[in-house]
């Protein structure tokens, strides 16, 4: 698959490649998967490193029931510089995450705080029953990390959980956040920690995206925030998204239209005040996920607009209903519309 | 009985407890079996003596302190066998007699599948089945991490076998060094859909233990005795223990000892006497 370096938004896999273009241009440009978790950072962009682990050891310091567990993917979840720190109160279960999310329960009920990671697939589609009945139902705060929600890898279906927000919502008690950059992570930990009940963080891994900073912004679990104003368009996000649809009111800026942004990293229990009222107005509404269009966050307001008797046409980026490709993940985020310039092109057609 | 004075001069203070709190049991079973009329009727039967082998001879806790931070922790991952559980629970004077009645009805503390939310005594909500030892890794992992002498007891049916998740937990246990963590399987031999050797061969069950890195003990579940004797060969060590009692559904009412095996054996409304008669009839121990 062919791609250019033309979107100023560019990730950094495609950014590489066109290097490499450059350097050798008798050969036709074609991204690589690269990693299996590919850098969602755009280049040159702010990240901070490992945003969950430092935020993990940093709670650790102030709370000794805060305990980490992993089911052989503490490196690829940030999980591992909690276990350098805490060594013993780190607890590795190996490839079995039935076990991983059962042992979190027994820990949690012996009075810790576990921390749990994994990947998003292995959380959702293969321990599900373990999160649910030994987690949920008797409301344990046990605290479910998950790496490459959505599109975040290009290794295909059996490692993109594109449908892991479809899936939890309907787990009764369970708290869903989908953070934005290191800003949403590094906050989120804590509170997270300290609230009743079990949760489910979407995790953003290595050298992630610090984007909130610019904006008057603090993480409260449970609120969306209206990051910036405008009269034209109103975007409800989350997760990696908003930081695209901040990246495409700044491009749409160029055509005169004027675009507020609704950050809401809590999926779950979801702040329908804040986010009805701005969605009650004459502007272009426009949903933002990383996420199946099934289930996510389009369904959610959607759901949230019908009951409150609000009649709003909603478009919704994100990803269709079907497996997606394999491929570079630049690729596939523009061939599923994720990205800055087909963010833009819907939402120059939706207002016409 | 004209037995009876023989019994009691050989068995022990201990069996005799064990033999009394089992026999007592089993009354409640048919009891509360006969007020739902239904459950697990011949599965609780066939595991009192294991209940009650723990209860009254193993396992640390305080009746009126269902939550007491030093108690050992006792897991019913079989969740079905509630109303075993419950007869030991009144037996261990952490539920009242009198709430047996209640068994399975609207409102009640005690329904027809165990719940921790329900029910003073209840670690854990079993049912959902292979999750009952996964939890007792990580309440082991918790107390020992927190300094607690506190011992888990996970019991499964050997069902349970069947389940990926028991053989992840039973790595994780080993691989932990879980010596603190005691599971009892209830070698029954029947499952849903008939009897284990045709639904799923899980033997040899013992050797696939000791493959994992188990201490392991295979005994009739249904001799006090033999059950005294093999927890007892298995205290505290370095690595986790598991007690594989092979028990028989309906046990201590021969007539429905006998009775063709079904998951749910058949007991009829006119049978619930007939059974309490042949159960103080086969058990001398309970008779005074």
């Amino acid at each position: 698959m062919t791609t250019t370096n033309t979107n100023t938004n560019a990730l950094t896999d495609a950014a590489a490649a066109a290097a490499d273009a450059e350097v050798k241009p008798t050969k036709p440009v074609r991204a690589k998967t690269s990693a299996m978790i590919a850098s969602i950072a755009d280049a040159g962009q702010k990240t901070a490193p490992a945003p969950l682990g430092h935020a993990l050891v940093k709670l650790a310091e102030q709370n000794p029931k805060v305990v980490g567990l992993s089911a052989d993917l503490a490196k690829y979840t940030d999980m591992h510089i909690f276990r350098d720190r805490f060594p013993e109160r780190f607890f590795q279960v190996g490839m079995a995450e039935q076990l991983l999310l059962g042992a979190a329960a027994g820990m949690a009920e012996t009075g810790l705080i576990p921390f749990v990671s994994t990947y998003s697939v292995f959380a959702a589609r293969r321990a599900y029953d373990f999160l649910c009945l030994d987690i949920a139902e008797p409301n344990l705060n046990v605290n479910v990390v998950g790496g490459l929600p959505g599109l975040t890898t290009g290794y295909g279906p059996s490692h993109q959980a594109t449908e892991d927000i479809a899936i939890f919502r309907g787990m009764p008690n369970l708290t869903i956040v989908d953070p934005c950059d290191s800003v949403d992570i590094e906050q989120a930990v804590p509170q997270l920690a300290a609230a009743e009940g079990p949760s489910y963080l979407r995790l953003l891994r290595g050298n992630v995206p610090t984007v909130l900073d610019e904006y008057d912004y603090t993480f409260e679990l449970g609120k969306a925030k209206v990051l910036r104003g405008g009269n034209d368009v109103v975007f409800i996000s989350s997760g990696l998204m908003t930081m695209r649809a901040l990246s495409a009111a700044k491009a749409l800026e160029a055509h005169n239209v004027d675009v507020a942004v609704v950050h809401t990293p809590t999926i779950k229990p979801f702040d329908a005040p804040t986010v009805l009222a701005e969605l009650n107005t004459d502007r272009l509404a426009v949903t933002l996920e990383n996420h199946t269009v099934i289930g996510g966050l389009f369904e959610t307001v959607a759901s949230a607009a019908v009951l409150a008797g609000v009649h709003k046409q909603i478009l919704p980026v994100a990803l269709p209903d079907k497996f997606l490709d394999a491929g570079a993940l630049p690729t596939l985020h523009q061939r599923y519309g994720l990205d800055v310039d087909s963010i833009v092109t819907k939402v120059l057609g939706g207002l016409k | 009985m004209t037995d009876t004075a023989t019994y009691t001069q050989h068995v022990t203070d201990r069996e005799r407890e064990v033999a009394l709190f089992a026999y007592r049991m089993r009354h409640h079973v048919l009891d509360m079996g006969e007020e739902q009329g239904q459950g697990y009727v011949g599965q609780a039967l066939g595991a009192a003596d294991m209940f009650a082998a723990i209860y009254a001879n193993r396992l640390r806790y305080r009746p009126g302190d269902p939550h007491w931070d030093g108690r050992d922790r006792f897991l019913l991952s079989t969740g079905h066998y509630a109303i075993g559980l419950y007869a030991a629970l009144a037996e261990a004077g952490i539920v009242p007699i009198a709430e047996l009645a209640t068994y399975g009805s609207d409102d009640s503390r005690l329904p027809m599948s165990g719940m921790s939310t329900y029910t003073p005594g209840m670690e854990i909500s079993g049912g959902s089945l292979g999750h009952g030892l996964g939890l007792a890794v990580g309440m082991a992992l918790g107390l020992r991490f927190q300094g607690r002498g506190s011992r888990v007891i996970n019991l499964m049916s050997d069902g349970e076998l069947d389940e990926g998740s028991t053989w992840e937990a039973a790595m994780g246990a080993s691989h932990h060094g879980l010596g603190h963590l005691l599971c009892v399987v209830d070698m029954n031999g029947l499952q849903a859909d008939g009897p284990t050797k045709g639904v799923l061969r899980t033997e040899p069950v013992q050797e696939k233990w000791a493959a994992f890195g188990w201490r392991t003990v295979r005994v009739d579940g249904n001799d006090i005795n033999a059950l005294i004797d093999a927890f007892d060969s298995v205290p505290a060590g370095d690595t986790p223990a598991v007690v594989l009692c092979d028990t028989r559904i309906g046990r201590g009412v021969p007539f429905l000892e006998t009775r063709e095996k079904a998951h749910f054996i058949r007991i009829d409304e006119h049978e619930w006497d007939l059974a309490r008669q042949a159960l103080r009839a086969a058990n001398p121990a309970g008779s005074n």
